[in-house]
């Protein structure tokens, strides 16, 4: 139990997936301009990060390990991502159309984010159960929603500061971005 | 190669306008902003950029290449997941031979190795180019979208490594050390807010340029 706390608040606030790893960075400086979209894309991504790390934890587990064929991972782990983000969208959309008309330029999107990819590597690589995999896909998924929700808010104020014509845009979002990464530093004693 | 590519008269001024586009006018990091990702995250030191871009290099010349000889047999429909299988394929290959042969640099770039997979500059030169164009220019074009890929990762690393550490060190040599710094280095710059630092300031720099240039 102390073992999956670890995981998951490692990754919510020290290993933070955009602060830290640098993991899924096109979402977060393209969404992170409005306050309600960051919610939709950051739910969407955990949505995704969770089926894709317990879809991958059965394979590696299961699988790869027993005929040790690991090396395979990258190949397999991008088809089932790429095939669970279509078939995700395809339930949604039959099942709930006012999430998916929340969500649904943000699925297909998500094939290509390197977090989902990540939080699979990840797992992989510290050889995770598949209970472990799951926290560390939740802790993955809340870290990222939480910094896309921090970001956003502080964009939309920013939006009305007086900035400099060539940091316009993209360069301001970087340097707040380094501050909220310093500031997240401060959690680094806490486990 | 068919007839067809043959008949196609190679023209080596395109072949260097393709090469050149990708390093400068469309550099992939601080023009299209393109795979931020590895951009920020192995660029601690000008060692691990030179892994880095030398990785992403084979990875788009050898996926433009396929990319390019299948192009007319490939559907319309399932082209993606064609691509992403060729482009995770060279992306095994590369971490294969990096465990195998260089096992230092397979250590430090960690994770970020096998990401090549969801680079989009590697996807976007497929879709965009390789899958339209014949195999000599798709080449080129891999070729120039790769470098310009690495100048980037140089120049962060590059200032990153010395700020931070107040020395330059590659392939285990030290080739400077800077007095002060070196002493009491800015460690902040090896450390992920001082990548952000690095690349607003850059980008900044770009757009500073190109605003004085149009006025």
């Amino acid at each position: 139990m102390n073992n999956l706390l670890t995981i998951f608040l490692g990754l919510v606030l020290i290993n933070n997936f955009i602060l830290a790893k640098f993991l899924g960075l096109c979402p977060f400086f393209g969404v992170s301009k409005k306050l309600s979209n960051a919610v939709s894309m950051g739910a969407a991504v955990t949505l995704v990060m969770l089926i894709a790390s317990i879809a991958t934890g059965i394979i590696y587990n299961y699988i790869l390990v027993p005929y040790n064929v690991q090396f395979m991972n990258i190949i397999i782990y991008i088809l089932v991502i790429a095939a669970l983000v279509q078939i995700v969208e395809i339930v949604i959309k039959r099942t709930n159309i006012m999430l998916y008309n929340a969500l649904g330029i943000y699925l297909p999107l998500i094939t290509t984010n390197c977090a989902v990819l990540g939080i699979t590597l990840i797992n992989a690589q510290n050889n995770y159960s598949l209970l472990q995999s799951i926290v560390s896909a939740l802790g993955g998924g809340l870290g990222f929603t939480l910094m896309l929700v921090i970001m956003s808010a502080i964009r939309e104020k920013n939006e009305l500061a007086d900035t400099p014509k060539s940091m316009k845009g993209l360069p301001i979002a970087f340097i707040i971005a380094s501050l909220l990464s310093l500031a997240f530093m401060g959690f680094n004693g806490l486990l | 190669m068919n007839m067809e590519e043959l008949e196609e008269r190679f023209s080596a001024k395109k072949f260097w306008k393709e090469l050149a586009k990708g390093i400068i006018l469309t550099n992939p990091v601080f023009v299209l902003v393109l795979g931020l990702c590895p951009t920020l995250a192995v660029t601690t030191s000008v060692n691990n950029a030179l892994g880095m871009g030398a990785g992403v290099i084979f990875v788009l010349l050898g996926s433009n290449f396929i990319i390019s000889i299948i192009r007319k047999i490939t559907p319309g429909m399932v082209r993606i997941p064609v691509f992403i299988v060729v482009i995770a394929s060279f992306v095994t290959i590369l971490s294969l031979v990096f465990e195998a042969y260089l096992p230092p640099l397979y250590e430090s770039l960690g994770i970020y190795l096998p990401l090549i997979v969801v680079n989009c500059i590697i996807l976007g030169r497929a879709e965009v180019f390789a899958s339209k164009n014949p195999i000599i220019y798709s080449i080129a074009d891999g070729l120039g979208a790769g470098l310009g890929f690495t100048i980037a990762l140089i120049i962060i690393s590059f200032l990153r490594e010395v700020l931070g550490t107040g020395s330059l060190v590659i392939f285990g040599k030290q080739l400077f050390s800077i007095p002060v710094i070196s002493t009491s280095p800015l460690s902040i710059f090896i450390m992920p807010p001082g990548a952000f630092i690095i690349i607003a300031l850059l980008m900044a720099l770009f757009r500073l340029i190109g605003v004085l240039k149009n006025e």
